[in-house]
């Protein structure tokens, strides 16, 4: 459960304060599918940075799982991280001079965990996702889909609750996007919270609830309006 | 994470940059080796020169005349007195002390040596038969001078190697008469070539008797006496022996300096050791260059890679584990110079030692222990900072860098 209650995040740029989120509200409960949508500037990736923990609120409240998470020390959350959040990034973010074996293997290795399970679940996780005979290549050897797949792979192996996914499809082609978003569908269906930062209607469609943002506020959210409807 | 996971990735980080981790080895071995060499070259000459004060004779005193004061002078000088010589018969009185085994008086002047048509100009060294024994000289043909009354003035004369050759070339030297001055004296003995000995070259001298070398040149004073004392322990016993005896003799007044070898031995040894440690400081500075370089490719790592730092902090690496991941490179790399840089001196040390046999060079352990140490302390502590920087950056600022 993830709870966001009064929170600002404020930016100074150039000398002049800016306004990222401002007095932002939000449940997110276990298992749901968010999409989170506006134009660019509108504070999209900001919340998302603040519910991974990569980024703390000006003012507000942040509980995760009923326990304040804004409080912790930055190893604190950094465990948090390690444990429950997974990031796939428009860029895909994979390490240049590791094979996909390698970064998928990676949060493992930060987290100490011993190498013979790491490979056992490097292996059940590159099956996972049809990467099985790309396990020793290095990214510049694969093409943008299977990228996103390594960076997915890597982002599910530690078991997170929550996947924090900002412009997944930004980088791909339409029928590469639509197989990553299947990925992400599957990770749904399997109880696994998904939270997706998007400008694109269709990637959203996927989502079953989609909000909608304008200079760090929310101006519609299609849970709430279920409920008033 | 697991050290050997930690190995493994700063291994492979390095690895993937490899023209710039090979030139900060490079730069880290060279500093090293500089250490390594010249430690060794500066423990090589101070071992050459303490060797060549052994050859001296061990438990050896040297007696001056004249007291060499802190001030500079010597107590007659205010009062317009000379200091009295030494004489034979100082020497002599010596000898009778129980501390004491040997006594050779010596006296020096330089004259002119000649056999059949060959003429050369000679030191002239005046001394006794025990001579040979306290300086270790070694006789290539016959005896040294006989050990007989030392106030006779017996015409006999040892050669040096280089003196013998040039008067006599391929002719038998031994039992001949040579002329120096305007005296003859017969050949008992040559010695063999014992090379430069503290800059005096024994094969270009003659040794006399030391009152025939008086006569010659006409003086009774001497220009020192040799003691040997009879062991390492008595040298001090020896050393009060000689003042009280030499004061004694010369009417209650102390004017003779007495320096024991030890004391010159030891002052060369400090002046030698301190040298060495000047000359691997100065090399210890190119370590620490190596460090500046180190922390200055660091901290080009850290700006180039601040996504890859972003991705760690977001897949759950905690600040602190950033700055291990960090340093364990700087460490690796420091490391691997350091060991390069052991290796390439001990190659340095052994192409010396092939050069220069007289010497033997080899790097002192604790040079080879301080060069590693500093190292990895210059290594460790000038990526501090590159690696605090690395572990402070906002993790959303470094994975949205373009």
């Amino acid at each position: 459960m993830i709870e966001l209650a009064g929170i600002e995040r404020m930016f100074v740029v150039g000398g002049q304060q800016v306004h990222a989120l401002r007095n932002f509200d939000l449940r997110i409960a276990d298992g749901e599918y968010v999409a989170v949508m506006g134009p660019s500037g509108s504070g999209k990736s900001t919340l998302l940075n603040l519910i991974g923990l990569l980024d703390r609120p000006s003012a507000g409240q942040y509980r995760l799982d009923g326990r304040d998470v804004i409080g912790l020390s930055d190893e604190e959350q950094a465990r948090v991280r390690s444990r429950k959040m997974g990031f796939v990034f428009q860029v895909f973010h994979l390490v240049p001079r590791l094979t996909a074996a390698e970064n998928v293997a990676l949060p493992m290795v930060l987290a100490g965990i011993a190498p013979a399970e790491r490979r056992q679940r490097v292996e059940k996780a590159l099956a996972a996702f049809g990467l099985t005979d790309r396990a020793a290549h290095r990214p510049d050897q694969l093409s943008g889909g299977q990228r996103q797949r390594v960076a997915i792979a890597r982002a599910t192996v530690m078991g997170p609750a929550v996947i924090l996914a900002d412009e997944p499809t930004g980088n791909l082609d339409r029928a590469t996007g639509e197989e990553v978003m299947a990925i992400l569908d599957r990770l749904n269906a399997q109880g696994v919270t998904v939270i997706l930062v998007t400008h694109d209607a269709q990637i959203g469609a996927h989502a079953r609830r989609q909000l909608r943002m304008l200079d760090g506020a929310l101006v519609s959210d299609t849970a709430a309006e279920a409920m008033t409807a | 994470m697991r050290a050997g996971d930690l190995l493994g990735f700063a291994v492979n980080s390095l690895a993937a940059h490899r023209a710039r981790s090979a030139l900060m080895v490079l730069a880290m071995a060279i500093g090293v080796a500089a250490v390594v060499v010249l430690t060794a070259l500066g423990e090589a000459a101070r071992s050459y020169v303490v060797s060549q004060f052994s050859a001296l004779g061990s438990h050896l005193l040297i007696v001056f005349p004249g007291r060499t004061e802190t001030s500079g002078t010597f107590p007659g000088a205010l009062t317009g007195a000379t200091p009295r010589e030494l004489t034979l018969d100082d020497a002599l009185a010596l000898s009778r002390r129980p501390a004491v085994r040997r006594v050779a008086p010596l006296t020096i002047g330089s004259a002119t040596v000649s056999w059949a048509r060959r003429s050369r100009e000679v030191a002239v060294l005046g001394s006794t038969s025990e001579f040979v024994e306290i300086r270790r000289f070694v006789m290539a043909q016959g005896r040294f001078l006989p050990s007989l009354d030392p106030r006779r003035a017996q015409p006999v004369v040892v050669l040096g190697s280089l003196v013998r050759n040039e008067l006599f070339g391929a002719a038998n030297a031994v039992g001949e008469w040579v002329r120096i001055g305007e005296r003859r004296y017969r050949v008992v003995g040559v010695l063999a070539s014992q090379g430069q000995s503290l800059g005096f070259n024994t094969d270009e001298l003659v040794i006399l008797p030391v009152a025939s070398a008086q006569a010659l040149f006409n003086q009774a004073g001497l220009l020192r006496i040799l003691v040997e004392a009879r062991s390492r322990e008595e040298i001090a016993g020896a050393k009060a022996a000689v003042v009280d005896v030499l004061r004694t003799r010369h009417e209650g007044e102390q004017d003779v300096t007495v320096v024991t070898q030890d004391a010159l031995l030891a002052t060369f040894d400090r002046i030698l050791r301190a040298l060495t440690l000047a000359v691997g400081g100065i090399a210890a500075i190119s370590l620490a260059v190596a460090g500046i370089l180190i922390m200055n490719v660091m901290l080009i790592a850290v700006s180039q890679r601040t996504r890859e730092i972003g991705l760690l902090k977001a897949l759950g690496a905690a600040p602190g584990g950033i700055r291990t991941i960090f340093l364990t490179e700087a460490v690796l790399l420091s490391a691997t110079g350091a060991a390069a840089g052991l290796a390439l001196g001990e190659a340095g040390t052994a192409v010396l030692g092939k050069l220069y046999p007289v010497l033997s060079v080899a790097a002192p352990a604790w040079a080879s222990v301080a060069a590693l140490a500093t190292a990895l302390t210059t290594g460790i502590v000038f990526s501090a900072l590159p690696a605090r920087r690395a572990a402070r950056l906002d993790p959303v600022v470094a994975l949205y860098r373009r």
